[in-house]
């Protein structure tokens, strides 16, 4: 099992997310001009202000090289996960619905929040016990994730809100306490909480640790990609009995 | 070279030069200044740059220590600790920026100390910072800390450094003149320390970074060697605007460079900008610098030579290159798109020499820019009368201990900073064991750079107690640091110092720095800790008096187990909590006199000795693993320290103050009285028995334990209790109700 970490100008959390990896697998940076993603099986997309954020958050970073390369990866079913600017980045990038506004607070936000899985089923989660809430951190200013009521109820009716804020944890206003939301194929993940921030006992909650074991476990079980098109509601690879829920949530 | 004496004395005095300073220049030169060098000379012996008011007395601090690696005079201070690995450190004030535009004064500030720790070598891994505002029932309060606490978010977080720890105060006479202090530390395999010095005749000197433009011409170093005054407002346009993406690739870029050996020598620009980079690179080189204005990168078009040299923009870097390995560092400031441009080199003249192409439009030598400035002598005379009106009076005198309690824990001093620090990312970096809110000193570990242990930092001062006593004031600055430090376990290894004081010229401020800086002397030798660097920022006063002198002390310390420090907030019901040091509290200069419109004119004087065993005492007892939370007695007394212990935790505690009563002489001033050497150490009561047994001189008191949903305290008989949740209600709710 092998990720790559994209590391743009003005990313921040691309070491971190590093670490998380290897906690599970092999894990080597992509660069922003790269024009493949070296053969990688999972890739990150981690979080920091890319190109300064300026313009519109997660917008320049999504028209470098390496993205377009990550696009054909998604295309063809590889998985990826974007992290709080990540997140945004594959919005712009439009591999994921919906959009990402300023926090209601109108301020950076920093602390622990505890996270549903809402899809126990998907390749990021299929390591997370049914039922288990995560504790991970937020830290954003543009965190607050937006999509038109119509699309909203598509998106929930699909199994694509794959993370929600428990009650009372949502920190930034987001629609339906949605904290990480999926493309129709479900291999491509958008995250605002930090899963690796969270992945080591040491500094604080290891339970983000979970998203890249899951990732990890289902690439081994598949061979790392979801069938393109399937589109199916709560897709499950039900590799080695491990997981074999089809729950949608929502 | 041909301006006459009679149309140049105005100008020196608009630069901020006496006409003696005038007449010095002229003799140093042998001839008048032109507009170029006048404006170089003006910047160079500013308070800020040169020192000038401070030198003799700084000389007074140890800098020695078996742990030092850099000490004052570099960029910033490092200390080795263990594993082939330095820590550097260093605060710096950016007061008068953010007092003019608070959210680009407070994210300049944090930019420039970042480069302070890049530029040796380190990679910052942690930023904390000293704020202190007016009270916040002012407006302008108001809007200067919510500016300045949003721009030290804005570029720590934009840069990718946990913001980790840090202090925020309220007291009247920082309402026209805040306080911001920024502390960065940073870590380095000790070989890629690198000094500013320059070095090799015929290497060529690259600036790297941002583009030069008129922004902040005068800013830092002209706003801080002056007194604020409303005509200072009209210096906003000057206060230097932040990019913290340029910072970030410009961090990384010297990192690598460095790394791959490419660099010499490397300086930030800060204040003075290029004048003062050259020449202190120069000046500790031993050597002379040729510097081209025509070769370097313009944001504005038709900047005059001087505007050049004196420019303020940020995120700049200057470094020395040997000519065969620029093709290579071209290609790596390439690789993160960042300018380098060669715009002079290193000669054997020993004269900064300014160049317009082939024009020499400035030529100086460098010793009389930098050592060979005026140094004044201090003319120190404690003040005939108070120099500070007592604080306006919120609280009587006879009020209910439960209430008075609630009152001090959430008086905005005492109240949680909760609602500053959730607006800074302190996970970053995947280090941070101890965020801010879980324990005394933040707590980093080093295991993704190589090192087993971890890293302990905290940062205090307390202006209104150095107001009451300058001596006992700064010496308590040092033990309290000292004491978080202890409380996470770790020992001191360096200490870095801001010294914010008013203006410098008047004698009772000259008495408040005198004797502060002694105090900070005495403690660091008592404790053995060297100081490694710092900044001095004077002339904080307006036409409303002084600041009330405030030396900030920050601290690094070693953790040899990242995985034995503790929280401050109990962890379970049950276990035994001890009151641990010399600690005798008194209500001169606490939270609760200054809430009832007190403000005393001396503090007790602390035995060093006595708080040297009990820093001990308690690190040892913290590294030992058999302990469950410790937290230090500081500001609003023990009944606050032990109400913080319960509201973070969520557990109650009984406590016995009887005996403390007896020795404080009042039940106000065993629970609210201050003082240092006080420290909550909880554990598992037969921990709390050995350590009793083992304490020898070092008092330990057993005071009660922790359990229920109440804090209780008796004494000789009365007992007062406060609800956890009215604790934590009290202790939550203050900022974010000023801040809504």
């Amino acid at each position: 099992m092998r990720f790559g970490v994209v590391r743009f100008p003005g990313s921040c959390d691309e070491e971190d997310a590093l670490h998380a990896c290897r906690r599970f697998g092999e894990a080597e940076l992509l660069w922003h001009e790269d024009r493949d993603v070296r053969g990688v099986d999972a890739v990150v997309v981690p979080g920091g202000f890319t190109y300064g954020d300026y313009l519109r958050v997660g917008a320049i970073a999504a028209l470098s090289p390496v993205m377009a390369a990550v696009r054909d990866f998604a295309r063809e079913g590889g998985p990826v996960l974007g992290i709080c600017n990540g997140f945004q980045v594959l919005c712009e990038a439009r591999l994921l619905p919906g959009a990402l506004l300023p926090n209601v607070g109108l301020r950076f936000t920093c602390r622990e929040v505890e996270v549903e899985v809402a899809n126990v089923s998907s390749p990021f989660t299929v390591a997370c016990p049914p039922g288990r809430r995560l504790t991970v951190p937020v830290k954003h200013f543009t965190g607050r994730f937006h999509a038109p009521a119509r699309e909203l109820d598509a998106i929930e009716t699909r199994g694509q809100v794959v993370f929600r804020y428990a009650a009372g944890q949502n920190p930034n206003g987001s629609e339906r306490d949605i904290a990480g939301v999926s493309n129709e194929a479900g291999n491509v993940l958008g995250l605002m909480p930090h899963p690796e921030h969270a992945s080591d006992p040491l500094t604080g909650s290891s339970d983000g640790g979970l998203v890249f074991e899951s990732l990890a476990r289902w690439v081994e079980a598949t061979g790392g990609t979801v069938p393109v098109g399937s589109a199916s509601p709560g897709w499950s690879p039900t590799p080695a009995g491990r997981h074999t829920s089809s729950a949608v949530s929502g | 070279m041909s301006s006459s004496a009679p149309a140049a004395r105005p100008r020196h005095r608009e630069l901020g030069l006496t006409d003696a300073e005038y007449d010095g220049i002229v003799t140093r030169l042998g001839r008048e200044p032109n507009p170029t060098e006048l404006a170089v000379f003006s910047l160079m012996w500013s308070e800020h740059c040169a020192y000038k008011h401070s030198r003799r007395l700084l000389r007074l601090l140890p800098t020695d220590g078996p742990a030092v690696v850099m000490g004052p005079g570099e960029n910033a201070g490092a200390v080795d600790v263990g594993d082939g690995l330095a820590v550097a450190f260093k605060v710096e004030s950016h007061n008068h920026p953010s007092a003019v535009e608070p959210f680009q004064g407070a994210a300049t500030g944090v930019g420039g100390i970042l480069r302070d720790v890049f530029a040796i070598g380190a990679r910052p891994i942690a930023v904390l910072d000293s704020l202190r505002f007016g009270e916040p029932d002012s407006p302008r309060s108001r809007y200067l800390l919510n500016g300045a606490v949003a721009g030290i978010g804005h570029y720590g977080n934009s840069i990718g450094v946990a913001t980790v720890g840090g202090e925020i105060s309220f007291e009247g006479p920082y309402e026209h003149n805040c306080l911001v202090n920024a502390m960065c530390v940073g870590i380095a395999p000790r070989e890629r320390m690198v000094r500013s010095a320059a070095a090799g005749v015929g290497n060529h000197l690259v600036l790297l970074g941002a583009l030069t433009g008129r922004d902040g011409i005068g800013g830092a170093s002209v706003l801080a060697s002056a007194e604020l005054d409303a005509a200072s407002l009209a210096a906003r346009p000057t206060v230097q605007i932040g990019d913290p993406f340029e910072e970030n690739r410009l961090m990384h870029c010297c990192l690598e460079l460095l790394d791959r050996g490419l660099l010499p020598s490397l300086q930030d620009l800060g204040a003075a900008g290029l004048s003062s980079s050259a020449s202190e690179m120069a000046s500790k080189g031993g050597v002379g610098i040729d510097l081209d204005v025509s070769k370097v990168p313009l944001r504005e078009e038709d900047m005059e030579p001087f505007e050049v040299m004196v420019s303020e923009s940020q995120e700049r870097m200057l470094c020395v290159v040997e000519p065969e390995r620029i093709d290579e560092v071209i290609a790596v400031a390439e690789r993160w798109i960042v300018r380098a441009t060669p715009i002079g080199t290193v000669t054997d003249s020993d004269r900064l020499r300014v160049l317009d192409g082939d024009e020499v439009v400035g030529d100086v030598p460098v010793s009389a820019l930098v050592d060979d400035c005026p140094v004044y002598d201090l003319t120190p005379e404690p003040p005939g009368a108070p120099l500070y009106a007592a604080p306006p009076r919120r609280l009587e005198d006879d009020g209910e201990i439960g209430d008075t309690l609630l009152a001090v824990l959430g008086s905005p001093n005492v109240a949680s900073k909760r609602w500053a620090y959730e607006q800074y990312d302190s996970y970053v970096g995947s280090r941070t064991v101890r965020r801010p809110g879980d324990a005394d000193a933040a707590v980093l570990h080093l295991h993704h750079d190589g090192g087993a242990g971890a890293i302990a930092v905290a940062i205090d001062g307390n202006g209104r107690r150095v107001a009451c006593d300058p001596y006992a004031g700064a010496v308590e600055a040092v033990l309290e640091c000292a004491r978080n430090l202890a409380c996470a376990g770790a020992e001191p290894l360096g200490l870095t110092n801001c010294l914010n004081f008013g203006n410098p010229e008047k004698p009772a401020i000259a008495w408040q720095l005198t004797r502060a800086v002694e105090g900070l002397r005495d403690a660091c030798i008592a404790l053995g800790v060297p100081v490694v660097g710092g900044n001095v920022s004077l002339y904080n006063e307006g036409s409303e008096g002084p600041i009330y002198p405030t030396p900030v002390v920050g601290m690094v310390g070693r953790v040899p187990d990242s995985e034995r420090t503790l929280p401050s907030a109990w962890t379970e019901d049950g276990h035994a909590i001890a009151l641990v040091g010399p600690f005798r509290p008194d209500l001169a200069g606490s939270e609760l006199e200054k809430l009832r419109g007190r403000l005393a004119g001396w503090l007790p004087v602390a035995d060093l000795e006595a708080q040297r065993a009990a820093l001990v005492l308690v690190r040892d007892a913290v590294r030992s693993g058999r302990f469950a939370s410790a937290h230090d007695v500081s500001d609003g007394g023990l009944a606050c320290a032990l109400a913080e212990c319960c509201a973070a935790s969520g557990l109650g505690a009984r406590v016995d103050v009887s005996a403390l009563v007896d020795e404080a002489g009042s039940l106000d001033a065993a629970l609210f009285g201050e003082g240092p050497g006080g420290v909550l150490l909880a554990g598992a009561p037969d921990a709390v028995e050995n350590l009793v047994a083992r304490a020898g001189s070092v008092p330990v008191r057993v005071v009660g334990s922790t359990g229920g949903t109440e804090l209780v305290v008796e004494a000789r008989g009365a007992t007062v209790a406060v609800s956890v949740a009215r604790a934590r209600e009290a202790h939550e709710r203050t900022l974010p109700d000023l801040f809504p």
